[in-house]
């Protein structure tokens, strides 16, 4: 608490100092990591998909880059180490990491892995889960030295929910996989169809036995597999997809028996970040990236570069390098960060969860940003998306 | 229809100047322009693609226009508005503000985090500066010795020495500082956050914030409140402030620095000019493309104007046409 208290000494004395151009020769530095664990997985479905050897470590180049440019007036310098490994070598990358004194390493991995990294580091660093979307790591499993840069499961449900209930679509087919990543999401959408009045009147689980992904003759499986799948089933408005791990989704549209659209793991997706968002300034930010990266952004890279951006942000209202100076500041009530997201960005005080819009995209455009307007809440109405204070499992 | 312009010009009580009205329309790549007098469109003219930030020189023989998508500033006869020639602004000019002498121009490149300064007579660039992330908003000081510019990722005010044209000072602001407005006598200087939701009021001579603005409307969602366009009135006793989503205009008490009212205008107002004899306030608002008319001395919306398609930033002749 002292610290804390300091902490804001230290910002408010900065904010009411002008900052000069000029400052000490040596600039402070502010080191953070990216660990980046590839698990053992089947290509992607869609070859569009395919992982990038630089992905989410050009979010964070883009972030140092622009850290940097702000550091310049602050006597700042930021550096984010990049370290990509298998399972196996996730403990001792981290080991490494926090032995080289680097106080902040934002997490790209499973939930599982997020959650054994974060208890590996205990209170020798702070992980910044920028992509493990579970609600368990954030609710009975979570940890108070993890903040979630990444929306949980029941966000994104929560915001696909809005929208369909805006579009007056209640009656939910949900087809999960059978993975628990995939009941996990398919939950969440249960959570949400009880949360906003839907109805989820048929539910089937698509088993993954393996099968034939991609092959020559694949699609004319596809299109015999998919109506069969589907048929008989009492009448509903949308088919929500919940396949964490894709193995199905991108099968379903046009595919399904009946004539419906198809939202969730596909069709109309609630995503962090699409290439094609050029609302609130985004153009410029996308620019940026491609000419940066030579590719177009995708959702890892755009929460890689806000974790880092918020540690930017962190020092540039503090003044400090201290780490954790940094980390009681994040955690305060005065940290707010600006994502291309047309709203300032904050942190959930009961589970540490970044709160923020969702976009609900096609597969060339943002259709809609959630939360829609016709729901309310008292506090922010970015938490009309997500587990409540009330609701929260978490404590720490 | 012959009795309209008649009407309104009753309306007006005292005859009003008639000044042209350029409006840029950022989708529609034209410009429209408006007469100030009648309030009624005179014509719509293409100028290159994605026009945005828009100014006139202080004779008003020149209108300048961002063409961001271009990378260029193109430059038009206001009155035939034919296109003269081009000034090379650097990447993805988005605002740009003129030395009160109509020389140089200073412009932020969004893309490349730099102030352009340009001759606008020789047309060369004489210099650029770096500044922060997303340079975006432009003052200058009324003596032509300070140009602020603001970095929207940055979150800072840079103060640039129009002489050595070096950065003295920076200012951290609330987030996404939009743009940058000094008051006639140079005593504040007031820097809008567009996600901060808030204008922070600088004292120039000290470069500290002094004061900082909030804005609390009645049924209208905190997160929709978005400061962008400020303009100040010449004796300094009124600011508006445009909020964006929150389709109103705030006018605050210069001197108090408290919100006196809130004006509902056309949805996401982004960007404001008065007419010469500050009458009139004319406001540019993206989502409904249209721009509304304030009556600066009553603190009433009283017209809106179809105009092209996401209608972005306006400027007013200083003469008669």
């Amino acid at each position: 608490m002292i610290r804390a208290i300091t902490g804001f000494l230290v910002a408010v004395v900065l904010l009411a100092t002008p900052v000069w151009a000029q400052r000490a020769a040596d600039p402070m530095l502010i080191r953070a990591a990216v660990l980046r664990v590839d698990a053992q997985t089947l290509r992607p479905i869609s070859r569009l998909e395919l992982p990038t050897a630089d992905l989410g470590f050009a979010g964070a180049r883009l972030a140092i880059e622009d850290n940097d440019t702000t550091g310049r007036f602050m006597g700042q310098d930021f550096e984010a180490q990049e370290v990509a490994t298998g399972p196996d070598g996730a403990n001792a990358a981290l080991d490494s990491l926090i032995g080289a004194g680097i106080a902040f390493i934002v997490v790209l991995a499973d939930d599982q892995t997020t959650l054994a990294l974060a208890d590996r580091a205990g209170d020798r660093a702070t992980i910044l889960n920028a992509r493990a979307r579970g609600d368990a790591l954030r609710g009975a499993d979570c940890r108070a030295n993890i903040i979630h840069v990444a929306p949980s499961h029941a966000m994104i449900a929560d915001a696909l929910a809005q929208f369909l209930m805006w579009k007056n679509w209640p009656r939910w087919f949900l087809v999960e996989g059978s993975h628990p990543a995939d009941t996990d999401l398919a939950d969440a959408y249960r959570r949400a169809a009880s949360k906003f009045g839907a109805k989820i009147v048929e539910t089937r689980v698509y088993e993954d036995t393996g099968g034939a992904r991609r092959t020559d003759s694949g699609h004319v499986q596809v299109q015999k597999q998919m109506p069969v799948f589907t048929q008989r089933a009492p009448a509903y408005d949308v088919m929500i997809a919940a396949d964490d791990s894709d193995v199905f989704a991108p099968y379903l549209p046009y595919q399904t028996w009946d004539p419906r659209p198809v939202a969730g793991s596909v069709g109309l997706v609630p995503r962090t970040w699409h290439p094609a968002m050029e609302a609130w300034g985004a153009s410029q930010f996308q620019n940026r990236f491609e000419e940066l990266a030579g590719r177009p952004m995708r959702e890892v890279d755009y929460q890689t570069w806000l974790a880092l951006r918020m540690i930017g942000e962190a020092a540039t209202r503090t003044g400090s390098a201290d780490p954790a100076v940094l980390r009681d500041f994040l955690l305060s009530d005065r940290f707010e960060v600006a994502g291309f997201k047309g709203q300032k960005l904050t942190i959930r005080d009961w589970d540490q969860q970044l709160r923020q819009p969702i976009l609900l995209t096609t597969g060339d455009l943002m259709a809609s940003v959630s939360p829609q307007g016709q729901y309310l809440h008292q506090v922010s109405q970015l938490d009309t998306l997500g587990i409540d204070r009330p609701e929260t499992e978490c404590s720490f | 229809m012959r009795y309209l312009p008649t009407l309104v010009l009753c309306l007006a009580a005292a005859p009003a100047m008639a000044n042209r009205v350029f409006v840029t329309n950022e989708k529609s790549n034209d410009v429209t322009v408006l007469d100030s007098d009648t309030q009624e469109v005179i014509g719509t003219y293409p100028v290159g693609n994605r026009p945005r930030g828009i100014t006139i020189s202080p004779d008003g023989t020149k209108l300048y226009v961002c063409a961001s998508d271009d990378d260029l500033v193109r430059v038009f006869d206001p009155e035939t508005m034919e296109e003269l020639y081009t000034l090379p602004s650097g990447p993805d000019p988005e605002l740009f503000v003129l030395h009160p002498s109509g020389n140089p121009l200073y412009i932020a490149n969004e893309d490349d985090n730099l102030v352009t300064v340009i001759d606008t007579q020789t047309r060369k660039v004489l210099a650029e500066i770096p500044v922060g992330v997303e340079p975006e908003g432009m003052g200058v000081s009324p003596d032509g010795r300070v140009v602020i510019n603001t970095s929207e990722t940055t979150n800072m005010a840079h103060f640039i020495d129009t002489e050595s044209f070096q950065i003295f000072a920076n200012v951290l602001v609330d987030s996404r500082p939009r743009f940058a407005e000094y008051n006639r006598d140079g005593t504040k200087l007031y820097v809008s956050a567009e996600i901060g939701g808030t204008v922070s009021v600088i004292d120039p001579s000290t470069q500290q914030i002094i004061d900082k603005i909030g804005f609390e409307i009645p049924g209208v969602l905190p997160e929709a409140i978005q400061p962008v366009g400020v303009r100040v009135t010449d004796d300094g006793s009124r600011v508006f402030v445009a909020l964006g989503p929150a389709n109103r205009v705030a006018v605050i008490d210069g001197k108090s620095d408290e919100v006196r009212d809130y004006l509902l205008v056309g949805q996401r107002v982004w960007q404001m000019a008065f007419t010469p004899d500050q009458k009139y306030l004319f406001t540019t608002n993206g989502n409904s493309n249209d721009v509304s008319i304030i009556d600066v001395a009553r603190e009433k919306v009283v017209k809106s104007i179809p105009v092209g398609q996401q209608p972005w930033g306006v400027v007013i002749a200083p003469g008669p046409h």
